[in-house]
């Protein structure tokens, strides 16, 4: 099995940094922040407990893992969410739930070919009826 | 019984605990589905993913029991299993989960069936494990076949 698994050490080192970068529950809510629009740093330290340096810190990781940018030239350097890293999470999800609904489906066909258990009321296989 | 309406299945990703929920409903009564969930020879038919061959290595399906499955295709195989910690006919099953690549991440998993009426049910199972992190690449690894390519769109994007 290590073939497949191998072969995309590479591509899981990346996808690690995000999902590390997203297990704190501070950069979560950054996060969640930015979607509403561009902030600076001192403008995302405000509600929190912490030092602007720590806020600094958090918002350094995001942009090691590609989460969010600063602009270079604008003097007040307000953080950007990159949202296309966002657009391929939201992909991730949904091909998992493709895979689980995939899987469901077959659930589906069996459970429409198992006859019915006797505690059931009707013994005679309902959902076979139709089906050659 | 010409049902033709399926029924989609949702994901949710917890905010607050690492914890993935997926639910769906199933034009089945109670005690089918969960004999499907239940009963080796059912589950074989229907677990893995296609183009995958399960087999059940072990089913001892009974409070205090436990399981291991192995699915193989062209490139490998890989192996999964766990324990049955508590099973409730039509009801509940707990249940431990881990791959065996990773033997170190377990996930604790719920699958609640609920009797809907009328030969539906809606199954809600939760899987819950120690870090966002980990349930984060869980979601992600669940796409074993298409997830190549987001790699490669993730690359793109890192590398910039």
């Amino acid at each position: 099995m290590g073939e497949a698994l191998r072969r995309s050490d590479h591509d899981e080192e990346r996808l690690s940094k995000v999902f590390a970068a997203l297990a704190d529950p501070t950069r979560r809510d950054i996060v969640a922040r930015l979607t509403t629009g561009d902030h600076t740093v001192n403008e995302l330290a405000e509600p929190y407990d912490v030092t602007v340096q720590a806020v600094s810190k958090h918002v350094k990781v995001l942009e090691d893992a590609g989460l969010v940018r600063r602009s270079r030239e604008a003097q007040r350097r307000p953080v950007h969410l990159e949202a296309e890293v966002f657009d391929l999470m939201t992909k991730w999800i949904e091909r998992y739930r493709r895979q689980v609904e995939e899987r469901y489906r077959r659930l589906d066909a069996l459970l429409d070919e198992m006859p019915d258990d006797p505690g059931d009321g009707d013994a005679a296989p309902r959902d076979t009826a139709n089906t050659p | 019984m010409a049902t033709t309406t399926r029924h989609e299945t949702t994901i949710e990703l917890d905010e607050r605990v690492p914890l993935v929920r997926i639910t769906r409903e199933f034009d089945a009564p109670v005690s089918k589905v969960y004999r499907a969930h239940t009963d080796p020879d059912l589950i074989a038919q229907w677990l893995g993913p296609r183009g995958l061959e399960t087999t059940i290595d072990q089913w001892d399906c009974r409070t205090g029991g436990s399981y291991r499955f192995v699915q193989r295709d062209d490139e490998g195989e890989y192996a999964f299993r766990g324990c049955f910690h508590e099973l409730r006919p039509d009801e509940l099953i707990v249940q431990t989960f881990t791959f065996e690549g990773m033997p170190d991440g377990v996930a604790l998993e719920k699958l609640t069936f609920e009797d809907l009426g009328g030969g539906r049910t809606r199954l809600v199972t939760t899987s819950l494990v120690d870090s966002f992190e980990d349930r984060d690449a869980f979601v992600a690894s669940g796409m074993e076949v298409g997830v190549r390519e987001g790699y490669e769109r993730l690359d793109e994007l890192l590398a910039r």
